[in-house]
């Protein structure tokens, strides 16, 4: 049977550690497929003007279509061309519930994500998105400093 | 079509801007002249009095409809109350869909184009006037003009249009087009264009101008008396960078701070009924004896019920036709889920907001009792109030009888208000305006510009007739909106039947548990 790592991207530098982790992991698995995650940060509960709602779906396309091209296709290609089994997603969300959600439903063995150095105040006082995840997650997860 | 709408839109406002080339001192002298005589009779038309009353027939035509649209979908905003608040929650809504305008986002947006000066010196004038008997039949319109919401935004959605780069246009001009022209029903077109031009009318008026004037008034009354177009700029600067220069931070601001301001008023409102607890049922008393009786109020139970009416459909713009074009920007499979949500509209601000409002003015003990009678002490047509007061004011003195600080929260709010008001009605206007001369940067400039030059105009002079006449152009809007509904209305329930069997089936499903 496949295992399945879902790796976490956020777009900064500490990406390349927690591919280079999940690389290590699925060569010491054998059999082992990445899934590269990118979440695009959105809230159905914020306050819009009545023009940013009648672009937001032009808008969508563009983020998710910028992500592929710039974060995950590059990152996939990579790991395909090492050898690796990958493929990538995009989704628009809070990135600890989606990881979550996706692992769940890939049937993932585990996730990869690297720490964040940009935690401002509202994440000191809230919790970061690594915290809640590690907290609320349904599987193994690992925080590569 | 379009050159008879680009006439009939040439003759009404090219005097304003050519006025700006005068003296400063003449301007609100020539506009106020040159209105009053162009539009006095457009102005008498819309507020015109059935015969043998003081009962404008616009604001039966609201009421009528409001009511024929409860029956004819059976009482839908009480049956589908929870409904529509599962889909706000999202309860509803298709992960796979995440990153699209959600049901809360489009149903925010709408509010903050209609919460603001309506709720707070629109309830003041009607319960300065009817009383608090107005209140009681202010819920009662807000709670009839769900159905009317419910109508249109369904269309609304329904009939937008969708490009090919991902945008969307929507609102009563679309549907009354595409919807006259699916039911084979002649004169669509014609509605479509007559909407547009008092859309736009009503964008530079009473979502412009009306809001640019009361916010300096606000800012002058803390600051002292100083040149409206002082204000003016100031606010037509910030209009700009947003509408123009697309700086969304701005936007971002204040959307996120009236949302604020809102919850606070709400808040306070609640504190100071908490804290007169026992006036609860006595005011409620007031609120049902005064619909009723009257309780001395000039016209008696006609007047408290006309006051309560008008100033409902003022505030909540249930009819208008507005909020179809708000609410069209929502992606969803089902027109009728947003139809379900925009119902909110008119409970909050209406029932909820309004309702607050008109309480805290009544406990606080403002308006003046005769104590040998029980009866409200009338001056003229208005309620003796202690200093005097009206509007914004007797409003803000009933707050600041239990928060002496609360009058500065309440002018900073109207100002805020008065801005979200207007980025959403000169998206309003621009969609109008788009319609009739075509979507471009070019045509869309013209509009915007001339949006921000309203501004300062509105800000700088005393506007009664163009007050008056941009009033009658919102309300024209229902008029035209309310009778394209009659015509679509069984489109919206065959929508309705059609989902509320699938949802019974289960074949709609929640996606969240």
């Amino acid at each position: 049977m496949t295992a399945k790592i879902v790796v976490g991207l956020g777009g900064g530098e500490g990406e390349s550690r927690a591919l280079t982790y999940a690389k290590k992991m699925a060569k010491l698995i054998g059999e082992c497929e990445l899934i590269v995650v990118y979440v695009v940060e959105w809230s159905p509960y914020t306050f819009q003007t009545p023009e940013e709602n009648a672009e937001r779906h032009k808008r969508r396309e563009q983020e998710i279509e910028a992500a592929t091209s710039r974060v995950v296709n590059p990152a996939v290609e990579a790991l395909r061309g090492e050898g690796y089994s990958a493929r990538g997603l995009v989704r628009h969300g809070d990135v600890a519930d989606l990881l979550e959600i996706i692992a769940k439903e890939e049937g993932a063995d585990q996730i990869v994500v690297s720490r964040t150095s940009k935690e401002g105040v509202l994440k000191r006082v809230f919790g970061s998105s690594t915290a809640h995840l590690v907290m609320h997650a349904s599987v193994p997860v690992t925080v590569v400093a | 079509m379009n050159k008879i709408a680009v006439s009939i839109f040439a003759w009404l406002f090219m005097s304003a801007p050519m006025a700006l080339a005068q003296d400063a001192q003449s301007i609100d002298q020539t506009i106020n002249e040159t209105f009053a005589s162009a539009t006095g009779w457009f102005v008498n038309l819309i507020f015109a009095p059935l015969p043998g009353t003081s009962f404008p027939w616009i604001v039966l035509w609201l009421v009528v409809a409001a009511t024929l649209f409860t029956f004819y979908f059976g009482f839908i905003q009480f049956r589908a109350f929870r409904h529509s608040i599962q889909l706000v929650k999202g309860d509803y809504s298709d992960p796979n869909d995440a990153g699209e305008v959600s049901h809360f986002q489009a149903l925010a947006t709408a509010l903050s184009g209609t919460v603001g000066l309506g709720n707070i010196a629109g309830v003041a004038v009607a319960v300065g006037i009817g009383g608090p008997g107005a209140t009681f039949w202010m819920i009662l319109a807000g709670l009839l003009g769900m159905a009317s919401k419910f109508t249109e935004c369904t269309l609304g959605v329904k009939y937008r249009n969708e490009y090919a780069d991902g945008t969307v246009s929507g609102g009563p001009m679309y549907y009354m087009s595409k919807g006259f022209a699916e039911r084979g029903v002649p004169g669509g077109k014609f509605l479509a264009v007559l909407f547009s031009v008092f859309c736009i009318l009503g964008s530079l008026g009473g979502g412009n101008m009306f809001q640019a004037n009361q916010a300096h008034a606000q800012i002058s009354g803390i600051l002292g008396d100083y040149p409206g177009w002082i204000t003016g700029l100031l606010f037509a600067a910030l209009v700009f960078a947003v509408i123009v220069g697309g700086i969304k931070s701005i936007a971002r601001v204040t959307e996120k701070v009236v949302p604020f301001m809102g919850v606070l008023y709400v808040t306070a409102a609640i504190v100071i009924l908490l804290v007169n607890f026992d006036h609860i049922g006595w005011a409620f008393q007031q609120i049902f004896a005064g619909a009723f009786t009257g309780l001395g109020v000039a016209g008696g139970l006609v007047g408290a019920l006309i006051q309560g009416f008008k100033r409902a459909a003022f505030s909540n713009e249930a009819g208008v036709g507005s909020a179809a074009i708000a609410h069209s920007a929502v992606r969803t499979k089902e027109p009728i889920t947003e139809g379900f949500v925009s119902l909110l509209e008119p409970f909050i601000d209406t029932v909820v907001i309004c309702t607050m409002t008109a309480l805290v003015i009544t406990i606080s003990g403002q308006l003046l009792i005769d104590p040998a009678t029980g009866n409200y002490i009338v001056e003229g047509s208005m309620i003796k109030t202690i200093g005097d007061t009206s509007g914004v004011a007797l409003t803000s003195a009933a707050f600041a009888s239990a928060f002496s600080w609360f009058p500065y929260v309440l002018a900073i709010a109207v100002i805020l208000f008065a801005f979200s008001t207007m980025i959403s009605w000169s998206y309003y206007g621009l969609k109008a305006w788009t319609y009739m001369f075509g979507e471009g940067k070019a045509t869309e400039l013209v509009f915007k510009i001339m949006f921000c030059v309203f501004v300062v105009i509105g800000a700088a002079a005393n506007l009664g007739p163009v007050i008056d006449f941009s009033d009658a152009a919102i309300f024209a809007m229902a008029v035209v909106n309310i009778s394209a509904l009659y015509v679509l209305m069984p489109i919206v329930k065959t929508e309705l039947n059609s989902y509320l069997s699938r949802l019974k089936s289960g074949e709609i499903r929640k996606f969240k548990h």
